[in-house]
C-alpha cells in the first residue's frame, strides 16, 4: 500500500525505482520452490547411514556408490522405468499432439456435418474429471485383452480435448485461408496441404500442446498405476512410488529411492529451461466464446 | 476438394474420443447401476449374476462413512489451498509484471519450476523432508532448544498435503496469469501512471480486472484437480500412520474397485464425484465467468 499511497503524492519517475519489498517477495517465492529441488541434490550425495543422522543439508560423498546401487538394483529396472516414462510421454505426447493438429486443423478451416456437434463434445470433455474414467477405462482395456501392456497406459493419453480445443485455436489464428486456397489451386491434395503449409505455419503453437501432454503424461499416476501390474512395465513414478512402499521395512531403499527421484527430474528440468519460451500459456485465449 | 477431407482429419481424434472418453463414461454409469446377486451358497458357476439394481449402490456409497468423512477432508483440503495457491500465483505474476521488481527472470523460472516434477516426486521430496530425522526444520528448532512439530501427525497431515499441491501448482498459475498480463496494452495503463497512480493501484484497479478471465480458468481447473487429489496422499502413505486407505474420495473409489472388488459401488462413487466436479465448475463458469468475460 506505501507503495500507492508515495506514488500518488510524489514524482512519476520514482514508480520505476526498485522496490525492496516486492524483490523479497519474489526471491522468498523462489527460495520455497528450490528448497526440496536443492535438498534431493544434497541427499542424493548421502549414504543410507548419514540420511537420517547428518544436517539436511551437509552433502555426502556417495552420490556415484549410490548411482551404482540404484542401477545394479534387479538388473537396472530403474534405466528400465526411466525409458517406459520416455516412451509413454514421449510417443505419448507426439501421437497426441499430431491427432489434435489434425482435428484442430479439421475444424478450423472446414466446414461439415456434425461440426459444432464434435466441437461441443470437446469442450465438455475439457470438463470431464478423470476420475470417472479410471476404472471402466480398466475394465474394457482388460476386456480386450490389453490390461498390463505399453497399449493400456499410451492409448488413453493419446486424446487430449484440451490440445484438440488450442489446436483448433492456433489454427484460425494462425494458418491463412488465402494460402490454402493457393495451394489447392495449384493442386496440392488435402493431405500435403495440411503437412507441407499447415503444421509448419502452426509449429510454435503444436510445441506448447506437445509440452502440456508431455507434462501430463508424464505427471499421471493414477492410470499406469491401476493398468500396470508388471513391473517391468512401469513408468518411474509408479516405480519409484514402489519402491517408498517397500522402504518401510526395507530403510536402505531409502537411498535408492532418494537418487532415483533427482535422476527422475533431472532431464524434465533440463528440458524446461531449454524449451521456457514456449510456456506462454493463455488458458482463457479462447474461454471468451466458449 | 473432396468432402471427406475434414472427416478424415477428425477421424483418429473422433475413434479415441470415443473409445478412450465416451465409452468409458457410459460404462461408468451403466455399472453404477448394476450389482453381483448371490444365489444359494454363492457356489459354483452362475451362481454369481449380475443383476440391475437401480440406484442402490448410489445409497450405499453416500452413507459410507468412510467416503463421506473423505469428502469433508477434501473440502478442508480445497479451501486451505485453492485460495492460497492462486493468491500467491497471482502475487507473483503481478510482482514480476511490475516495474519495480528485480530478478523477476531469475524468480520465474524457479517458481515455475516444480511444475516439471511430477506429484509423486514431488510427494517423496516432501515427505523425506517432513520427516523428523531428515527435515531441516527440525535441525533448526532443536538447536533453539525449541520442540519440533510432527509435520506428518494426524493434527498437521492436511497442511502437509496441501503444501504438495501447493508447491506443484503455485508456478503453473502463475506463469498462466502472468501471460496474460503481458497481454495487456500498456497505453491501457500509461495513462493512470501520468496521472500518478502508484504500481499497487494500477495492479487492483487495472490489471486484476483484465485478467479475471484467466483467473477463473485457473480456479476451475485448480478445482478439478483437488477433488481428485491422488498421488500426494497415497505416496505419502508409506511414511505417516495418518493416511488411510480412504483419506480422499478418489482413494475410497480406488479401494472399492480394486482392494474390495467392488466396481458396481466404486462407479457410483466416481460418477458422484464427476458429476459434483461438472456441477462446480459450471456453476463458476456461470457465477464468476458470466461477468469475467463480459469485460472483455
Amino acid at each position: 500500500m506505501s507503495a500507492a499511497t508515495s506514488g500518488a503524492r510524489t514524482v512519476r519517475t520514482r514508480d520505476s525505482r526498485p522496490s525492496v519489498l516486492a524483490t523479497a517477495l519474489l526471491m522468498l517465492g523462489a527460495v520455497y520452490c528450490l528448497v526440496p529441488v536443492a535438498w534431493v541434490l544434497v541427499a542424493a550425495t548421502k549414504s543410507g547411514a548419514d540420511l537420517f543422522s547428518t544436517f539436511t543439508f551437509a552433502p555426502g560423498t556417495h552420490l556415484f556408490a549410490n548411482i551404482a546401487d540404484l542401477s545394479a538394483y534387479r538388473g537396472g529396472l530403474f534405466w528400465r522405468w526411466m525409458l517406459n516414462t520416455v516412451l509413454y510421454a514421449g510417443v505419448g505426447a507426439a501421437l497426441s499432439t499430431l491427432v489434435s493438429a489434425m482435428a484442430g486443423f479439421g475444424l478450423a478451416k472446414y466446414e461439415f456435418l456434425g461440426k459444432s456437434t464434435f466441437f461441443n463434445l470437446i469442450l465438455a470433455g475439457v470438463l470431464v474429471p478423470g476420475v470417472i474414467l479410471a476404472i471402466p477405462q480398466y475394465l474394457l482395456v482388460a476386456r480386450v485383452g490389453m490390461a498390463d501392456t505399453y497399449w493400456s497406459v499410451l492409448l488413453p493419453s493419446i486424446i487430449s480435448p484440451y490440445g484438440i480445443y488450442l489446436a483448433r485455436i492456433y489454427a484460425t489464428a494462425s494458418v491463412p485461408d488465402e494460402l490454402v486456397e493457393a495451394a489447392r489451386a495449384d493442386g496440392a491434395s488435402e493431405a500435403r496441404l495440411f503437412v507441407l503449409v499447415a503444421l509448419p505455419i502452426m509449429r510454435s503453437g503444436l510445441v506448447t500442446v506437445f509440452l502440456f501432454q508431455f507434462v501430463g503424461i508424464w505427471n499421471n499416476f493414477m492410470l499406469p498405476y491401476i493398468m500396470l501390474g508388471s513391473d517391468r512395465l512401469f513408468p518411474v513414478t509408479v516405480g519409484l512410488n514402489g519402491l517408498l512402499n517397500q522402504g518401510a521395512t526395507q530403510p536402505a531403499l531409502y537411498t535408492l529411492v532418494i537418487t532415483g527421484a533427482l535422476l527422475s527430474i533431472l532431464p524434465l528440468v533440463a528440458l524446461f529451461l531449454l524449451l521456457q519460451r514456449f510456456w506462454q500459456v493463455d488458458l482463457a485465449a479462447g474461454a471468451v466464446k466458449a | 476438394m473432396s468432402r471427406s477431407a475434414p472427416y478424415g482429419f477428425l477421424a483418429p481424434a473422433m475413434v479415441l474420443f470415443t473409445a478412450t472418453l465416451a465409452l468409458p463414461i457410459l460404462y461408468s454409469l451403466y455399472l453404477s447401476l448394476r450389482g453381483v446377486q448371490v444365489q444359494g451358497l454363492g457356489l459354483g458357476p452362475g451362481a454369481r449374476q449380475e443383476v440391475w439394481v437401480g440406484l442402490s449402490n448410489y445409497r450405499q456409497s453416500l452413507s459410507d462413512p468412510a467416503f463421506v468423512h473423505s469428502v469433508v477432508r477434501v473440502v478442508g483440503y480445497g479451501v486451505l489451498l485453492v485460495p492460497t495457491m492462486l493468491g500467491l500465483a497471482l502475487l507473483f505474476a503481478l510482482l514480476l509484471d511490475s516495474r519495480r521488481s528485480r530478478g523477476g527472470g531469475f524468480a520465474r523460472t524457479a517458481i515455475f519450476l516444480p511444475y516439471a516434477v511430477p506429484a509423486v516426486i514431488a510427494s517423496l521430496l516432501w515427505g523425506f523432508l517432513y520427516l523428523p530425522d531428515v527435515s531441516p526444520v527440525t535441525d533448526v528448532l532443536h538447536g533453539l532448544g525449541l520442540p519440533a512439530p510432527q509435520l506428518l501427525s494426524s493434527r498437521l497431515v492436511l497442511f502437509a498435503v496441501a503444501n504438495i499441491a501447493l508447491w506443484g501448482g503455485v508456478g503453473f498459475n502463475m506463469v498462466v496469469l502472468y501471460t496474460s498480463l503481458r497481454a495487456i496494452p500498456t497505453e491501457l495503463y500509461e495513462a493512470a501512471r501520468l496521472d500518478g497512480a502508484g504500481e499497487v493501484s494500477i495492479a487492483v484497479r487495472i490489471k486484476v480486472p483484465i485478467v479475471l478471465p484467466s483467473l477463473v480458468m485457473t480456479l476451475i481447473f485448480s478445482l478439478i484437480a483437488t477433488v481428485q487429489v491422488f498421488a500426494e496422499p497415497t505416496t505419502l502413505r508409506p511414511l505417516t500412520n495418518n493416511i488411510s486407505t480412504t483419506w480422499t474420495p478418489l482413494m475410497a473409489v480406488y479401494r472399492d474397485a480394486f482392494t474390495r472388488d467392488d466396481i458396481y459401488s466404486a462407479s457410483a462413487t466416481s460418477v458422484v464425484i464427476a458429476a459434483v466436479t461438472l456441477v462446480f465448475s459450471f456453476g463458476v463458469l456461470r457465477a464468476v465467468g458470466r461477468r469475467a468475460f463480459a469485460e472483455r
